[in-house]
């Protein structure tokens, strides 16, 4: 259902992931993932190595954050993401590249599998693993379903359905071993289900080579499933719908039909977290855009300022006017160059104006082409309307809190109307609502079972 | 640079723009348009050049003096309207007619509700209609075109008109299509028609796959008014061939595929699902046999189409696509 086909853009596809040289100061956030922000464990003037912890969790839906890099702690303050917005930054000035002991920096394939699932599930929470598709949720509670969920398949999301992005293509050409055997081991942690990892139809040579691993290493139930090309084809429903034909409700999770899904780059980090004892301390970047002179896919430090990354392939060409942490159809524009890049980041692409600018709006054609290319069988142009005259109740009803913000209405209306802007916004409001409603039932039926213990 | 821009997602945009979805449904009506230029002649040129000034300036007046705006006519929407009206008239229609038709169009029928995305029904059928009302004598006649540079000949009715007079005085169907001497191949390659626009089937529907090759609309509409018109006069003419026209005459005439092809799928009078698309096409198919058959019009896609521009907007609510996840 729905979605759109923009141009892929894979101008990175060749560049093999390079490590980046290690930036002189790194800035590690405490926010890197969705939940309660991590607390700090070090202090000013500690010595740290790389892969020591350098924030603990601060909830149960929370992640672990290490150094990723050796050095000593300049500061511990507020500072602004590559949003704009402020979270407490770790300063690390880098000395050296000393790494704690008991990672395994080896390039050996280990391929048992711990047996204890436990442990296992305690090796990913500690390597501070978070789902690193774009939503940054902590693995371990993702692989910890409710009492009376059941997890049926494992999905391992190998799209990279948003036009440009290439690190994960490279991660399945150049570490497909390494991903298959993260795969197994999600696979056995979850029962021993199924397991699909789904690669997209403009990714042959990934395709063939994860398939042919997995021949190599005898893995019996993983198998690879070619997707056809269509953004946003790796959206966690769609991506459910096209592998198992069930869709998952609105507001429920991917648990309720039986699936968990989990990135090509997170298959990675579990196997690094589980196998060598190695936290999530750097991630590829694809660094690309036609205004830019070098493309690239690199391996860059958490932590690493992003004028740093740039400069180090020849600094921003004049022309480019955006610079967008992700992909062009859900990434977030960046607002700061001193900003940090976190465990999430998987892209920066740079854009001219030319190619980004929006048009002036004109009035609704009503020619149903947001609704024909909204993944979620939603009606955008409606949507926006309500959202402009604040009607909340019927955004609810029309189902805005259901929109995935996946842009597909926006980049396809001819008129250029601020759909997803406005859809955003009733979103939010029902959302808030929703979070309203349930609150005062549970405290009404608490108020109830109070006064009924009170009479006994 | 020196400033970064920064904006919610998504930082790209499709080639799309309302402009140039307009100007491939233009570029769809040039094979009709020189069709018709090249069997009705020069004076056929003139009804288009009328038509489309008289739209494209009277929306930039409206937009400029009356309501202080900026101009909207570069959208191309008034040039479509323009063009499809002089396709929906003779070529014999006098100048100011036209004009006529084009301030009911644009003025009436478009900027009053606000413009493009506003009107309920389609501008250039409003305007058309308003001229098949006020004036049908010059509506209804035609004269034999001459090609490019031929004179004027005789003057007669359209197929439909001709055949409604005839019926009147108790001619069977058959007598009135012989005495004519109406053949289909004629009707399809050229040359047979009241409106410039239904003088070459062959042009306007070669229009229409463009569109669809181009995905600017989509099939079903068309293919339900198509297929609702064939099966429809399909019964009657099985039942009594005597009274009623046949399915081939009922296609090719009257400006249904002028209609079907362009006027039906207007995005912003027809609805916007596919299913709610067939049953406006089921509809307007319908409508138009029936009026054909029974009403004291001649000529009944017109009216079936604007018929069913009103109901869109109920045919929108019934037929919702399913949402993700939702029963």
């Amino acid at each position: 259902m729905g979605g759109v086909h923009p141009h892929d853009n894979k101008i990175s596809r060749e560049c093999r992931i390079e490590p980046l040289p290690i930036a002189p100061t790194v800035y590690i956030s405490v926010a890197q993932h969705i939940g309660a922000p991590s607390v700090p464990v070090v202090a000013v003037g500690d010595k740290v190595k790389v892969g020591q912890v350098v924030a603990e969790p601060g909830g149960f839906v929370g992640a672990f954050i290490h150094s990723s890099v050796s050095g000593t702690v300049k500061s511990i303050a507020p500072r602004a993401d590559l949003a704009g917005r402020m979270a407490t930054h770790i300063e690390i000035a880098v000395e050296g590249d000393e790494w704690l002991e008991g990672i395994d920096r080896s390039e050996t394939l280990v391929t048992a599998i711990p047996e204890d699932k436990k442990a296992i599930l305690d090796k990913i929470r500690q390597g501070g693993v978070v789902g690193l598709g774009g939503a940054t949720f902590p693995t371990h509670v993702k692989l910890s379903p409710p009492p009376g969920s059941k997890c049926e398949r494992v999905i391992i999301n190998g799209c990279e359905c948003e036009p440009y992005l290439t690190s994960d293509f490279r991660t399945l050409l150049e570490k497909g071993e390494q991903v298959v055997v993260g795969a197994a081991i999600l696979k056995y942690v979850m029962g021993g289900v199924p397991c699909t990892i789904a690669i997209e139809e403009n990714k042959p040579e990934a395709i063939e080579h994860i398939r042919e691993v997995i021949a190599r290493l005898g893995y019996e139930g993983i198998e690879v499933m070619v997707m056809k090309m269509r953004y946003p084809q790796g959206g966690e429903k769609q991506l459910i719908d096209a592998v198992m034909g069930r869709q998952v409700g609105s507001g429920a999770l991917p648990i309720s039909v039986g699936a968990v899904v989990q990135n090509v780059a997170t298959a990675l980090a579990v196997y690094d977290a589980v196998q060598k004892n190695k936290p999530i301390i750097d991630n590829s970047v694809t660094i690309t855009g036609q205004c830019f002179p070098k493309q690239a896919n690199l391996l860059v430090r958490v932590g690493t300022p992003l004028r740093y990354i740039l400069d180090y392939l020849g600094g921003i060409p004049a022309e480019a006017a955006k610079i967008i942490s992700g992909g062009p159809m859900m990434g977030r524009a960046v607002a700061n160059l001193d900003a940090a890049t976190v465990k999430g980041t998987g892209a920066l692409l740079l854009l001219t104006e030319a190619q980004t600018r929006r048009a002036p709006e004109s009035n609704c054609i009503r020619c149903g082409k947001c609704a024909d290319a909204c993944p979620m069988g939603l009606e955008p142009f409606l949507l926006n309307k309500l959202a402009r005259a604040k009607d909340w109740e019927a955004s609810e009803a029309n189902a805005a809190q259901d929109c995935i913000e996946c842009g597909c209405c926006l980049y396809s209306c001819p008129a250029h109307i601020p759909l997803l802007d406005n859809i955003r916004v009733a979103k939010g409001f029902v959302l808030g609502a929703i979070r309203n409603r349930a609150a005062a039932a549970k405290a009404a039926a608490e108020a109830a079972k109070a006064s009924a213990d009170a009479k006994k | 640079m020196s400033k970064l821009l920064v904006s919610p997602s998504p930082h790209i945009h499709s080639k799309d723009s309302t402009r140039s979805l307009m100007r491939d449904v233009v570029i769809a009506l040039i094979p009709a348009v020189i069709c018709s230029i090249v069997f009705c002649g020069w004076k056929e040129l003139i009804v288009l050049l009328v038509s489309v000034a008289s739209c494209v300036l009277l929306e930039w007046a409206i937009t400029k003096y009356m309501l202080k705006k900026p101009s909207t006519v570069g959208d191309l929407s008034a040039v479509i309207t323009g063009i499809l009206l002089a396709l929906n008239v003779p070529y014999t229609t006098p100048w100011w007619v036209i004009v006529i038709g084009s301030v009911v169009a644009i003025g009436v029928a478009k900027m009053t509700f606000g413009g493009l995305g506003q009107n309920i029904w389609n501008p250039a059928l409003v305007g058309r209609v308003f001229l098949l009302v006020s004036f049908p004598t010059y509506m209804t006649t035609w004269s034999q075109p001459q090609g490019l540079f031929g004179a004027d000949a005789i003057t007669a009715a359209t197929p439909l008109s001709a055949i409604q007079e005839g019926l009147m005085q108790g001619a069977s169907v058959q007598e009135i299509m012989a005495k004519e001497g109406y053949n289909y191949g004629q009707m399809l390659f050229a040359n047979l028609g009241g409106s410039a626009g239904e003088v070459c089937a062959l042009a306007l529907l070669a229009g229409f796959v463009y569109l669809c090759i181009r995905k600017v609309i989509k099939p079903w509409i068309t293919l339900s008014i198509f297929a609702t018109v064939a099966l429809v006069s399909l019964v009657f003419w099985g039942v009594n061939p005597d009274r009623f026209t046949d399915p081939v005459f009922n296609l090719l005439s009257g400006g249904l595929i002028l209609g079907a092809c362009f006027m039906a799928t207007d995005y912003v009078t027809s609805p916007m699902s596919v299913w709610g698309g067939v049953v406006f096409g089921v509809g307007i198919g319908l409508l138009t046999v029936l009026i054909r058959y029974f009403g004291s019009y001649p000529e009944g896609v017109s009216f079936a189409i604007l018929i069913m521009n009103s109901v869109v907007p109920l045919i929108n609510m019934g037929f919702k696509q399913k949402k993700f996840g939702r029963k």
